[in-house]
């Protein structure tokens, strides 16, 4: 596999949120707006690119009784890292994001990419994967952000579009994640099988 | 290279070696970070004495040593009054809000420096008490007659389909009040549990209120 059909494979086959159904719980959590579903997206993709190519680089040290454990390690110790960094530069999406930051370590997209591809792959491909299914996992939550955004509150990554009296409230509460997310899976299984 | 056996010495030196380095990277980071994430903090609390205190005089503003009169209520004097830092616990989480007080204890404005309130509802706090909106409470005095919504019998409009955040913000005025007043008095009564004893006592007074309306 050349490293172009990895980052693919991520982006549009192996889509971690439309396709692999990974990573529920940011993905409904953090899409209130386009905005924190985009952050919350690129914050993934850091932690997943940085685990993937360490954990390739290492693969070979780790024994393999210890290896999930030594996985955890390593994300949980990006995953920190981003959190310090983001809350010290970029307060304002630290405080839209908050909870869901440090929660990033339990994502099983990234631990899932670990043990499926990065300790199996070279250090490349692993980052290309890491780049890919980031990618892949940024559009889909920045979609969804930008439906319940749109259809909730009338905004677009904070530009008004209609006013907000007429905006559905809903959407931007729990229940229109899942129902927004239904119906783009719905749609995108469609546009696959044409 | 070939990959390591899981033997017991390998598998205790290789995860002992990750954690080491592990650790070591973060406390460099930690490090790095520190100073920033200080002193955002600190602005944001400046700040917002500033809006709440300056809401209604202008000037400069002489900020003096805090008082912490314990782990959520923090008292900021002043030259122009005094801000008052409390929690409460909202619908979503810790409700943080500041109130400026003048000297007679009424409130000369207020801000919200944490929320984890629904958004497109209870996020609605931070403008829904200011100057001029429906809930408007800047200008009055929680001494005079302690802050609660229409519902509860009090003059405040609750945030429409939001009462349980208008209580507990109403609620962390009182405490914030109480924690005021308290200090000008310079006792030392007990305003710890401030915030969650006035929105218990609210609650208890909802039957009791009702009572009396049936009464009447």
């Amino acid at each position: 596999m050349n490293n172009f059909k990895v980052l693919m494979n991520g982006i549009v086959k192996e889509n971690p949120t439309f396709v692999l159904l990974l990573g529920m719980c940011p993905t409904l959590g953090t899409t209130s707006s386009a905005l924190n579903g985009a952050s919350m997206g690129l914050a993934t993709t850091f932690v997943l690119i940085c685990s993937n190519v360490v954990i390739s680089l290492i693969k070979n040290l780790i024994p393999d009784m210890v290896r999930i454990p030594s996985f955890i390690v390593v994300i949980a110790s990006f995953v920190t890292a981003l959190q310090m960094c983001m809350q010290a530069f970029v307060p304002g999406i630290y405080a839209s994001l908050g909870l869901f930051i440090p929660l990033i370590v339990v994502n099983c997209i990234i631990l899932g990419r670990a043990e499926a591809f990065a300790c199996k792959n070279g250090v490349f491909s692993s980052f290309f994967d890491g780049l890919g299914m980031g990618l892949g996992f940024t559009i889909a939550l920045t979609v969804l952000g930008a439906v319940r955004e749109i259809l909730g509150t009338g905004h677009l990554f904070g530009w008004e579009l209609y006013s907000e009296n007429y905006g559905m409230l809903m959407f931007v509460l729990a229940p229109g994640a899942f129902i927004v997310l239904g119906y783009l899976i719905a749609i995108v299984n469609k546009l696959k099988k044409a | 290279m070939k990959k390591l056996k899981s033997s017991l010495v390998n598998m205790v030196v290789v995860l002992t070696a990750i954690s080491v380095i592990a650790g070591g990277a973060l406390a460099y980071i930690n490090k790095i970070t520190q100073d920033p994430i200080k002193a955002i903090n600190a602005k944001n609390l400046q700040d917002g004495i500033k809006k709440v205190i300056l809401g209604s005089v202008q000037g400069e503003l002489q900020v003096e040593a805090p008082d912490s009169i314990n782990e959520s209520t923090v008292v900021y004097p002043t030259d122009k009054g005094v801000a008052v830092e409390t929690v409460a616990g909202g619908f979503g989480g810790p409700l943080k809000v500041l109130v400026g007080f003048n000297e007679q204890g009424a409130i000369m404005g207020y801000t919200i420096l944490a929320t984890q309130e629904t958004p497109g509802l209870g996020v609605k706090a931070e403008t829904w008490f200011q100057k001029g909106q429906k809930g408007d409470i800047i200008g009055k005095n929680p001494g005079e007659k302690e802050l609660a919504v229409s519902k509860d019998g009090g003059e405040v409009d609750a945030i429409t389909a939001s009462t349980i955040t208008s209580r507990a913000f109403l609620g962390a005025v009182n405490a914030a009040y109480a924690a005021y007043k308290n200090r000008q008095e310079g006792g030392t009564a007990d305003v710890a549990s401030g915030a969650t004893q006035s929105s218990r006592q609210e609650n208890a007074e909802i039957p009791a209120a009702s009572n009396d309306s049936i009464n009447s």
